[in-house]
């Protein structure tokens, strides 16, 4: 996430309004330039927040925001309520801390063993490489993952059969769907994540290195007290970041997946509220729904922050 | 350096392990190119892993004769050209400003842009939006509501603010007005900026999904990942003009994968270009933000 400088390269001081009305009009293409901007956020991002507030009635889409009845707190009290909802919010949060857990730390392995590289050619190969999947969509590492893992001409499926082992349908199955969504996670974008600590890693002063080396440090040893350390920061922003970004796992990445056979284990809070929101057409009910997602997500951003400046010095924004 | 005995193994062993990843993230791929030139014999019996196998370009010919995939072909293309023309204009026209000092109310403008990453309207309100704009079914639910990502706004901003000041100093001793300063100086001075993000804003356009399942249920306006979606999982490919000793040569699962590569193949050509110069552009932006 971009932080706000908090100071810019210099400030204007106005003694009077006056002035600083006489000063912007002396400078008033900026002000033009940037008012289609504004326009924007506004309309595209600033309503529909303020659209939200259908959540608390029960909106009828002939009758508007104006004329639809209010219902105070009732759509999240049968959002609690409702059994089909609990299911879907435990399998949000399962796939949010599999995904901390499992697809979180690889980056920083991957970072770390190829800063070890020493043979550059081969380093970059290997960067262009695993950042490749990245650009491609969720739709096409669907595809991938159904040419591999399919059934009957996947070649996962080959190689379990060389062991005798019958063809799964990994696709059709509760019990798979998880870890494919976590997996097809780490093959997209863990190579990608790398960036970000390869960056760190080559902030980090050589002074530190050639020190350690002089007092017959290994690089092992160098590695585990001297990088590990530096980007330490880096890890814990990021760590938070990921912590408020916790119920967002992605609507096309799991999307592209489910169906009847999965869904149970793999359906999360946004494939729901399209589901129940925009197929069958329950607005009040799933704005609630997607009001409480965002408002937990806010709420943990800002724990994060508070978590950043403790032990960084340095907030998230 | 002299290495001991332990950091050559270590070396070697990081090599062997560093490569086997990559041929993780490469092989998939490879093998999905082999499929789709393959004929249904070998793929059926199995035979196919990473090299053609009866090869035959069938699968290919069969679905661009399906003329839904070259629709989906035209929208997509659409929406990545204007939309991309579309997000640098928006985002350099209010990124300028706000890398400006004589703009008063710069900082209200970022916290007012900030907040929308932090906080985000749900699905529907969003989806309500659209629809009262008269924009669902068009190719603008697309491009519209995704003009300026907030994100690239700051990146493209903190690129702005590292401009040489005296630049614009000198342009205005010689009487140069802010809209030329903007047009005739600033924005060919960040061509190479410009053309990093204008590939991040197409490949995001390229991927679209999610909006297009939300927003497009007219299907003569599906860009190519949703009807990539359609054949890929639900087995819904050409079926029209297709002779059908074509259809028996070939395997569902092949044409699938012929399909994935011809959606890749973009992205593919694209690469390593982008490579070149956006992952340094990247770096750049995500240190200072």
């Amino acid at each position: 996430m971009a932080k706000v400088e908090t100071s810019d390269r210099m400030m204007y001081q106005f003694t009077t309004p006056g002035h600083k009305i006489k000063f912007m009009r002396k400078h008033w293409p900026l002000y033009v330039l940037s008012i289609p901007g504004i326009i924007f956020f506004l309309i595209f991002r600033y309503i529909p927040m303020f659209g939200s507030v259908i959540a608390f009635q029960d909106y009828n889409i002939f009758k508007g925001i104006r004329g639809s009845s209010w219902v105070g707190l009732d759509q999240f009290k049968r959002m609690l309520e409702y059994a089909e909802f609990l299911p879907i919010l435990k399998n949000t949060i399962l796939i949010g801390l599999y995904d901390l857990c499992f697809a979180f730390p690889v980056p920083i392995i991957l970072a770390l063993l190829l800063n070890e590289l020493r043979i550059m050619a081969y380093k970059r190969i290997v960067q262009t490489v695993v950042y490749m999947p990245h650009f491609l969509s969720w739709v096409i590492v669907g595809g991938v993952v159904v040419g591999v893992l399919s059934p009957s001409t996947g070649i996962v499926n080959h190689l379990l059969s060389m062991f005798g082992i019958e063809p799964i349908y990994f696709l059709g199955e509760n019990s798979y769907i998880r870890s494919i969504l976590i997996g097809s996670g780490i093959w997209k974008d863990s190579g990608w994540g790398t960036i970000i600590y390869l960056a760190a890693i080559a902030g980090i002063n050589p002074d530190l290195y050639e020190a350690a080396q002089m007092d017959g440090a290994s690089r092992f040893r160098q590695v585990a007290s001297i990088t590990v350390p530096c980007i330490l920061p880096t890890i814990v922003i990021l760590f938070l970041l990921q912590i408020g970004n916790f119920l967002d796992f992605g609507f096309e990445r799991v999307f592209v997946f489910l169906n009847p056979l999965n869904s149970e284990n793999g359906e999360i809070i946004d494939t729901y509220v399209y589901r129940a929101g925009l197929v069958d057409r329950q607005y009040s009910y799933t704005t609630a729904i997607g009001l409480f997602k965002s408002i937990v997500g806010l709420a943990l951003i800002m724990i994060g922050n508070k978590f950043s400046k403790k032990v960084t010095g340095d907030g998230l924004y | 350096m002299i290495m001991t005995r332990g950091q050559k193994i270590f070396n070697i062993c990081n090599i062997v392990f560093l490569g086997a990843i990559g041929l993780s993230m490469v092989l998939p791929l490879i093998h999905i190119i082999a499929q789709s030139l393959s004929n249904s014999v070998a793929i059926n019996a199995g035979q196919v892993s990473f090299w053609p196998v009866g090869f035959t370009l069938g699968s290919y010919k069969l679905i661009l004769q399906d003329p839904s995939i070259w629709v989906g072909f035209r929208n997509s293309a659409t929406i990545t050209v204007f939309g991309t023309l579309i997000n640098l204009l928006m985002t350099a026209m209010l990124a300028y400003p706000l890398s400006r000092p004589e703009y008063v109310y710069r900082k209200t403008v970022l916290l007012f842009v900030l907040f929308t990453l932090v906080f985000s309207a749900p699905l529907i309100p969003n989806y309500l939006l659209v629809k009262q704009l008269a924009l669902l079914d068009t190719l603008w639910a697309l491009m519209l509501p995704m003009a300026i990502s907030a994100f690239n706004l700051f990146v493209m901003r903190s690129f702005f603010m590292n401009l040489p000041g005296e630049l614009i100093d000198s342009a205005k001793m010689d009487g140069c007005g802010e809209f030329r300063i903007f047009w005739k100086i600033v924005l060919p001075l960040s061509k190479p900026a410009m053309a990093t993000m204008g590939i991040i804003y197409a490949v995001a356009h390229w991927n679209r999904y999610a909006e297009a399942v939300f927003y497009i249920s007219d299907r003569r306006w599906i860009p190519l990942q949703v009807r990539l979606r359609e054949i890929v999982f639900t087995d819904q490919y050409g079926q029209s003009d297709v002779t059908s000793e074509l259809l028996v040569m070939l395997s569902p699962e092949g044409i699938k994968m012929a399909v994935i590569v011809v959606a890749t193949l973009p992205i593919m050509l694209v690469y390593p270009f982008l490579q070149k110069h956006f992952i340094q552009g990247m770096l750049v932006g995500s240190i200072k933000s």
